[in-house]
C-alpha cells in the first residue's frame, strides 16, 4: 500500500507538470464536445438540384416551386436539355437532376399517369440517398395534392388513403445532437484511456526510468496500478465535466437514466481501455510507435462503433467485428442510459467488457 | 604514502597510489557468488559459464569490451533476467527464486540516467526512498543529509532535468545507496562525465564502500579500473582474467591496465 501511495503521488505530480498532456486532458475534450456535435450532422440541407423542364406548363411550375420551397434543395440550374444539366453534375455544381418530360401536364390530366426522371450524383452516398428520398417524398406529396384537387372537382367519394403518422420517442424533436453528444463523450473517454495510458508507460521506457523501477522491490501489479489509477480517475473526471457541464449547459441534455449504472459501467469500461493502453505500451518502445498503434485501434474502434453509422446496417462480418469492439457497447450504453433510462437488464454487454478487460490486462501484465 | 584499510575480512593496501587487496582469512564473506552462470539467446551465448565471487566491502570492477556480456551477467545477478543455466546468489539470495529479496538488498544505477527528470531533487529522493520502504521520519533525515552532502541545498526544489550531468550522476548514485543496500551495481556510471566530476564520483563510491556497501562496477575507463580492489575482464562472454590490478599488470607484464585490457580484448570476436 505504501509503495502504491508513493507511485501515485509521483504519477500525479508528473501528469500535472506535463505541459503537453494537460491541455490534451482538460481542454481538448471540451473543445471536441463543443464542436463535433454541431458539425457532425446527418441532416442534409442545401442539395443543389438541376431541373430540366421539357413541359413548361402550370403543373411543372407547381412541382418546381414545391421542390424549391421545401428548404432541402437549391435550384442550381434550370434549363431544357439533359446534357446541359449533366454538365452541371460533372462540374460538381449540382447533385441531382429532375427531368420533367414533355407533355407532363397533358398526360397527367388525360391518362392520370406520368413518369418523372431523377438522376442522382451518388459520389456522396449519404447526400445522394437522402436527396433522392427527399425528392421522392416531395413528388409523392405533390401527387397527393393534385389528386385531392381532382377529387374535389369530381365530387367523388374520398379515395381511402392510408396515412402514416409517427411519434418520436426518447428524442422527440429528432435533435441530432442528442444522439451525438453521448456518443462523442464515450469516444473521448476511449481516447483518454488508451492514448494517455500507453504514452505514459512508454515514456518511462524511453527515458529508461522503467529499468530503474525494475530493479526496485516494486511489484508488477503495483507498477501497473500506479499507472492505471490516475488515468482512471482522470477519465471519470472528464466524463463528468462533459456530462454535467458541457452536455447539460450547452446542449440541454439531462441524463434520464440511473447515474449509478452509468458510472458503474464507465468504471468498468475505463479499466478495459486502460488495459488496452497497457497492452499497446508493451509492444512499443517509443512514444511515436505507441501513438501509431493506438491511432490504428482508435480509428477502427470509432468507425466500427456505431458512432456515425448504425452497426445494424453493416455487412454481417463487419457487424461481428463491431460486436467485438468495446466502444460499440459503451456508446450504446451511454446513449441508452442518458436518453432512454435503460436499466441493467437491457445491457447485454457486460460479458464483452469482461473478456476485454481480462485479455488486455493479462497480456499487458505478462509482457511488461 | 602507504595506508591500510580493513574491508570485511580482507585488507586493502594503498601503496604509492596502487591498490592491493589481499585476503588474509579464508572465511571472507561472499556477497555475490556466480557458478557457471550462463545466458543463451537462441544460439548466441551472451554469458558462458561465468564463475566468480565478490567479497563483502570490496570494490569489484567488471570490465569487458562492448558486447562482451557484462550487462547480461549483471542483469542476471540483479534478478532482472533468468539465467539459462548455472547458479548464482546475490546478497545470499538465489537469482532464480528470490529475485524479490535480491531487489530489496541491492542498489542499481545504469549508464542511462534514470531518475525522473520531471520531478525535483527532493521528490526523487523521497520517491525512491519511499519505495524501498524507508519510514517517513527516516526518509526526511536521509534526504536532508543527502542534499547537504551533495551540496544541492539550493537545487533541492528544482527539477532534476535542470541539473548538469555530473550532478545528476552523483545524485543517482546517492539515491541508489539511500537504503543502505548490501551491494550496489553500477553500470558504466561515469559515461560522459568530466574528469573532475568523475573523481568526485569515485569519492562517493569510496565513502559508500567505507560504510560496508559492496560496489560492483562496470567501466570503460582504465584509470577507474585502477581504483578497484579487484577486477575481472570479460571477453566474448567468458571471464578471461580476475585479480587485483597490480597482479594483473604483473601477470600480463604490462605497465598499465590499458595494456592489460588491450592484450585481452584484442582477441575478441564479438563487438556491438
Amino acid at each position: 500500500m505504501r509503495t502504491l501511495k508513493f507511485l501515485l503521488r509521483k504519477e500525479f505530480k508528473q501528469i500535472f507538470r506535463n505541459k503537453g498532456l494537460l491541455p490534451m486532458i482538460f481542454v481538448a475534450p471540451v473543445i471536441q464536445l463543443l464542436i463535433l456535435p454541431l458539425a457532425a450532422d446527418y441532416e442534409v440541407k442545401g442539395i443543389n438540384i438541376s431541373i430540366v423542364d421539357h413541359d413548361h406548363s402550370t403543373y411543372s411550375q407547381q412541382l418546381i416551386s414545391k421542390v424549391t420551397a421545401s428548404g432541402y434543395f437549391q435550384l442550381a440550374d434550370y434549363g431544357n436539355s439533359f446534357q446541359g444539366a449533366f454538365k452541371q453534375i460533372e462540374k460538381d455544381k449540382s447533385d441531382l437532376i429532375l427531368e420533367i418530360p414533355q407533355g407532363f401536364e397533358k398526360n397527367l390530366a388525360r391518362e392520370s399517369h406520368e413518369k418523372l426522371f431523377v438522376a442522382v450524383n451518388a459520389i456522396n452516398g449519404v447526400k445522394a440517398g437522402l436527396g433522392g428520398a427527399y425528392l421522392a417524398q416531395i413528388i409523392s406529396d405533390y401527387n397527393n395534392d393534385i389528386r385531392m384537387e381532382w377529387v374535389q372537382q369530381l365530387k367523388f367519394n374520398p379515395i381511402p388513403q392510408i396515412e402514416v403518422t409517427s411519434s418520436n420517442w426518447f428524442n422527440p424533436h429528432l435533435n441530432y445532437r442528442f444522439f451525438m453528444v453521448p456518443g462523442i463523450l464515450a469516444v473521448l473517454i476511449t481516447m483518454i484511456g488508451a492514448y494517455m495510458c500507453a504514452l505514459n508507460i512508454v515514456k518511462e521506457k524511453e527515458t529508461g526510468t522503467i529499468e530503474q523501477i525494475n530493479v526496485t522491490p516494486i511489484k508488477k501489479y503495483q507498477f501497473v496500478l500506479g499507472k492505471l489509477i490516475p488515468f482512471w480517475i482522470i477519465g471519470i473526471f472528464i466524463f463528468s465535466v462533459g456530462l454535467f457541464i458541457v452536455a447539460r449547459w450547452v446542449y440541454g441534455i439531462v441524463p434520464v437514466g440511473s447515474l449509478l449504472l452509468l458510472y458503474g459501467y464507465m468504471s468498468l469500461y475505463l479499466v478495459a481501455l486502460l488495459g488496452l493502453g497497457l497492452l499497446i505500451s508493451t509492444f512499443s518502445d517509443t512514444q511515436q510507435q505507441a501513438m501509431s498503434i493506438t491511432f490504428f485501434f482508435i480509428m477502427i474502434f470509432m468507425l466500427m462503433s456505431g458512432l456515425f453509422t448504425s452497426i445494424d446496417s453493416m455487412p454481417t462480418w463487419a457487424y461481428y467485428i463491431a460486436r467485438l469492439n468495446p466502444v460499440t457497447y459503451f456508446i450504446e450504453v451511454v446513449r441508452m442510459i442518458v436518453l432512454k433510462e435503460a436499466v441493467c437488464r437491457h445491457q447485454k454487454s457486460f460479458p464483452d467488457h469482461g473478456w476485454f478487460c481480462c485479455v488486455s490486462e493479462w497480456f499487458g501484465n505478462l509482457e511488461l | 604514502m602507504e595506508n591500510e584499510k580493513k574491508i570485511g575480512n580482507g585488507k586493502l593496501k594503498v601503496e604509492n597510489g596502487e591498490n592491493t587487496f589481499s585476503i588474509f582469512n579464508s572465511q571472507l564473506s561472499t556477497v555475490i557468488k556466480a557458478d557457471k552462470l550462463t545466458k543463451r539467446f537462441g544460439d548466441f551465448i551472451a554469458a558462458n559459464e561465468v564463475t566468480f565471487e565478490v567479497y563483502a566491502g570490496e570494490i569489484f570492477g567488471f570490465l569487458g569490451a562492448n558486447g562482451a556480456g557484462k550487462t547480461t551477467a549483471m542483469k542476471m545477478l540483479c534478478g532482472l533476467s533468468t539465467p539459462s543455466s548455472g547458479n548464482a546468489t546475490t546478497a545470499g539470495f538465489d537469482v532464480y527464486r528470490q529475485t524479490e529479496q535480491i531487489k530489496k538488498h541491492i542498489g542499481y544505477m545504469s549508464q542511462k540516467f534514470s531518475l525522473y527528470e520531471d520531478l525535483t531533487v527532493i521528490e526523487n529522493i523521497q520517491f525512491f526512498g519511499g519505495i524501498y520502504g524507508l519510514s517517513d521520519k527516516h526518509l526526511k533525515e536521509k534526504s536532508n543529509e543527502l542534499i547537504e552532502t551533495l551540496g544541492l541545498k539550493n537545487e533541492a526544489k528544482k527539477l532534476v532535468a535542470s541539473l548538469p550531468l555530473g550532478w545528476k550522476q552523483k545524485l543517482a548514485f546517492s539515491v541508489a545507496v539511500l537504503h543502505e543496500p548490501k551491494i550496489v551495481f553500477l553500470d558504466e556510471p561515469t559515461g560522459g562525465v568530466d574528469p573532475v566530476t568523475r573523481r568526485q564520483f569515485w569519492d562517493l563510491i569510496y565513502q559508500a564502500a567505507d560504510r560496508g556497501i559492496t560496489i560492483f562496477v562496470t567501466t570503460h575507463y582504465m584509470d577507474e579500473a585502477e581504483y578497484c580492489n579487484r577486477i575481472s575482464i570479460m571477453v566474448d562472454g567468458v571471464i578471461e582474467a580476475l585479480d587485483t590490478p597490480a597482479n594483473l599488470k604483473q601477470q600480463y607484464s604490462a605497465t598499465s591496465m590499458d595494456e592489460v585490457f588491450y592484450k585481452l580484448a584484442r582477441g575478441a570476436k564479438r563487438s556491438e
